[in-house]
């Protein structure tokens, strides 16, 4: 932590030292007032009475969901964009503790937070989808309907997102100095991720089977018993294409925060992540094909749906597979990093597709789902509140660098 | 079924479909419709299109019956001819619907189709609930639990027949609404639903689905030339409970013809069974490579040392 004081004898109370990045209060609430801030400020100051709006008058009112149509972007984007995008920490935590991929292990924090966040995030924007939002406990507590995906998808957030909690704690602790925690919760390190690893095969297949239930709504083109494995494998390059992406963006913002910078250490890990989101781009590419030879639903190709899968399909996974390729062969590493992000676009276009897009496609257009203003406004509140909370312990805990008190995790 | 056993049955009915199956049933209804007959002595009710005068009575009968609100008088109900002009669903507060579609044999004649939940064999709505709030029940009727559920509205998209609906506009306690196939009235002898008591013309047909399919059947063949030869519903996503006549082709009159004969909950089954095998075989890989990882790590740090101890000795 940079300990800016105000004078050369000032002594942060524990108060200032951990609340107000060791500054009196006075001076912490001047150096709040950033452009960044004020963006904020205003979201903040329309979010926060749609989200009060959408709890006191209901569904009707704040979205544009119906009889026909009963989930929009609060499920499409928020839930299944949230998660699929929050793969990181699952896939950063494989590759680091059980694959012992040492040289990308200062990224295992950060994507751990990232992955919690996310999670944490989707669940709260899921809240004000639910209309009983009061009784989120319900499938855990009071009746269980093992049958339904769903059932599996609950279960399975709750658990990984404690999982996430147990993967980022030793941060915590360390913030607050607590050493014998902090060793034990390392220790549940090696644990937490193997668990992890399981629900997170599970959960992100099995937000993607919500939709086997729905083969008449459902396009062709968009519907196979392939589903699990492609909301799985794009997860996956959800998350290391979120990964590549947060961390410039981190070792930019929060520069300051890290000793020993290397931008070419940092460099060569991109390149890593770079050549594994094109390999997990070819894979899934050939899983959607052969999903598409599975199902016979060539002919579908030459009709609107079909042009618009094949933006999907070529535009966002085959040709950022290729470009990455190339880009990590050539070690172009800014090329990784910008295709990074129209994976991650690509990503967001196929959960879009998938529970939008190409839902309900046989309804008349009169018929069919647009996203209500508010709808996009509550999305764009969570999103910031999320970016918020994100900003606030980057600021306070050893994310992005050791702690100097502590010894390096081991297990 | 006696007196006696439907009353224990609608009694057990809350505990869930587990325990009544152990009073007798002799086939469990989570099963695959193909293979199994499910609750052969469940009711069905059979509608005949080509007997449906529009009149809407049985719309007012199900609002007066379930007490669901904006309801009208009577008369208005059979006047009011302006509401054929769109084709209709079901709302929050309509359980059923009666829509008017051209006839293409005889233009005079319209037909008109009375729409509500088909209380499938093997529900999707059933299957998609995470808290178990809808339950085949052994009579047919297909129920919803409002006090369990927590509003994700998975039923609604995982109906074939788009049938159940929400009630948006409720803040605080919304529910979902369907038809209740009027259990209570059914579950007691003699019970027939609302709708059905309520049609001046008898276009439906309250009893056993089995006799009902035959019956369907019959009609077909007594009537050369009335119907097309399709029951709607015997087999539709494993077979409904409601069974449908038509004059014409079912697509023409808003049926989904497209839906197939396999039973919803079928679909993610396959899925579902691969959760087990995730949690034994994942970790015991995971445990495995880890070890080699340490065993690996340890032989290269032994040798760095012997090296190093080679190297000092020289």
């Amino acid at each position: 932590m940079d300990a800016i004081t105000a004078t050369p004898d000032f002594k942060p109370t524990w108060v200032q030292e951990k609340l107000f990045l060791g500054m009196p209060f006075k001076e912490y609430l001047r150096s709040n007032y950033t452009l960044f801030n004020a963006v904020v400020a205003f979201i903040l100051a329309i979010g926060i009475p749609v989200i009060l709006y959408r709890l006191i008058y209901g569904l009707g009112p704040s979205t544009n969901l119906s009889d026909n149509n009963p989930w929009g972007i609060w499920i499409g984007f928020d839930m299944l964009c949230g998660v699929a995008l929050a793969a990181g920490g699952f896939v950063i935590g494989t590759a680091v503790h059980l694959l012992g991929m040492k040289e990308y292990s200062f990224l295992f924090r950060p994507a751990v937070l990232t992955g919690f966040l996310g999670y944490l995030f989707a669940i709260i924007a899921l809240t004000f989808d639910l209309g009983r939002y009061y009784r989120i406990p319900y499938p855990m507590v009071v009746s269980w309907g093992v049958n339904s995906v769903l059932f599996l998808v609950a279960w399975h957030v709750a658990l990984y997102l404690t999982c996430q909690f147990v993967e980022w704690c030793p941060a915590i602790w360390e913030w607050l100095n607590l050493t014998k925690l902090r060793r034990i919760f390392v220790k549940a390190t090696l644990g937490a991720t193997i668990f992890g690893v399981c629900l997170s095969m599970l959960h992100q297949s099995a937000l993607g089977s919500i939709f086997l239930l729905m083969p008449e709504k459902l396009h062709p083109l968009w519907y196979s018993e392939y589903i699990p494995l492609w909301f799985f494998m794009s997860a996956i390059v959800g998350g290391i294409a979120m990964t590549i992406i947060e961390s410039m963006a981190s070792h930019r913002l929060f520069a300051h925060q890290i000793k020993n910078h290397d931008p070419e250490h940092l460099n060569r890990v991109t390149l890593g992540l770079g050549k594994a989101a094109s390999v997990t781009l070819f894979a899934y590419f050939f899983m959607k094909v052969i999903g598409l030879a599975h199902g016979n639903n060539w002919h579908y190709l030459d009709t609107a749906y079909g042009y618009w899968y094949l933006v999907e399909v070529i535009g966002f996974v085959f040709i950022p597979a290729m470009a990455l390729m190339y880009a990590v062969q050539n070690n172009r590493v800014r090329m990784v990093r910008g295709w990074a992000v129209v994976a991650v676009i690509g990503i967001i276009l196929n959960r879009l597709n998938q529970s939008i897009i190409a839902f309900n496609w046989h309804l008349d257009w009169a018929d069919r789902y647009v996203p209500h203003w508010m709808e996009v406004v509550l999305t764009v509140t969570i999103v910031t509140i999320g970016i918020l909370t994100f900003r606030w312990i980057m600021n306070r805990m050893p994310i992005l660098y050791d702690h100097p008190d502590f010894e390096p995790e081991e297990h | 079924m006696d007196a006696d056993r439907r009353a224990f049955l609608k009694v057990l009915a809350g505990a869930g479909m587990a325990t009544a199956l152990g009073v007798g049933m002799p086939a469990s209804a989570s099963a695959d419709g193909d293979a199994l007959p499910g609750y052969p002595d469940q009711f069905g009710v059979l509608v005949d299109t080509t007997v449906c005068i529009g009149c809407r009575r049985c719309e007012w009968a199900c609002k007066e019956t379930n007490k669901l609100p904006n309801e009208k008088s009577l008369r208005e109900y059979e006047k009011d001819q302006a509401v054929f002009a769109k084709l209709r669903r079901t709302h929050a507060d309509t359980f059923t619907v009666v829509n008017r579609f051209p006839n293409p044999r005889d233009a005079s004649k319209p037909i008109y189709v009375k729409k509500q939940c088909m209380h499938c064999y093997e529900p999707g709505c059933a299957s998609s609930c995470f808290v178990k709030a809808f339950t085949k029940q052994p009579v047919g009727a297909v129920t919803y639990d409002a006090s369990l559920c927590v509003g994700c509205r998975y039923c609604m998209a995982a109906c074939p027949f788009d049938m159940p609906a929400y009630q948006y506009y409720d803040a605080f306690t919304p529910q979902v609404t369907k038809c209740t196939f009027c259990f209570d009235r059914i579950s007691k002898e003699g019970g027939v639903p609302a709708c059905v008591t309520m049609c001046p013309v008898e276009t439906m047909t309250f009893g056993k689905r089995t006799d009902l399919i035959d019956l369907g059947h019959k009609k077909i063949r007594d009537n050369p030339g009335r119907y097309v030869n399709h029951v709607y519903g015997e087999r539709e996503v494993g077979g409904t409970s409601w069974l449908y006549l038509s004059s014409v082709p079912f697509n023409t009159i808003g049926f989904r013809t497209d839906l197939g004969t396999v039973p919803i909950p079928t679909l993610s089954k396959p899925f579902l069974s691969l959760v087990s095998p995730v949690f034994i075989v994942i970790p015991a890989l995971a445990m495995g490579f880890y070890s080699f990882k340490k065993r690996r790590d340890k032989l290269a740090e032994e040798e760095i040392k012997k090296a190093l101890e080679k190297k000092e000795g020289k």
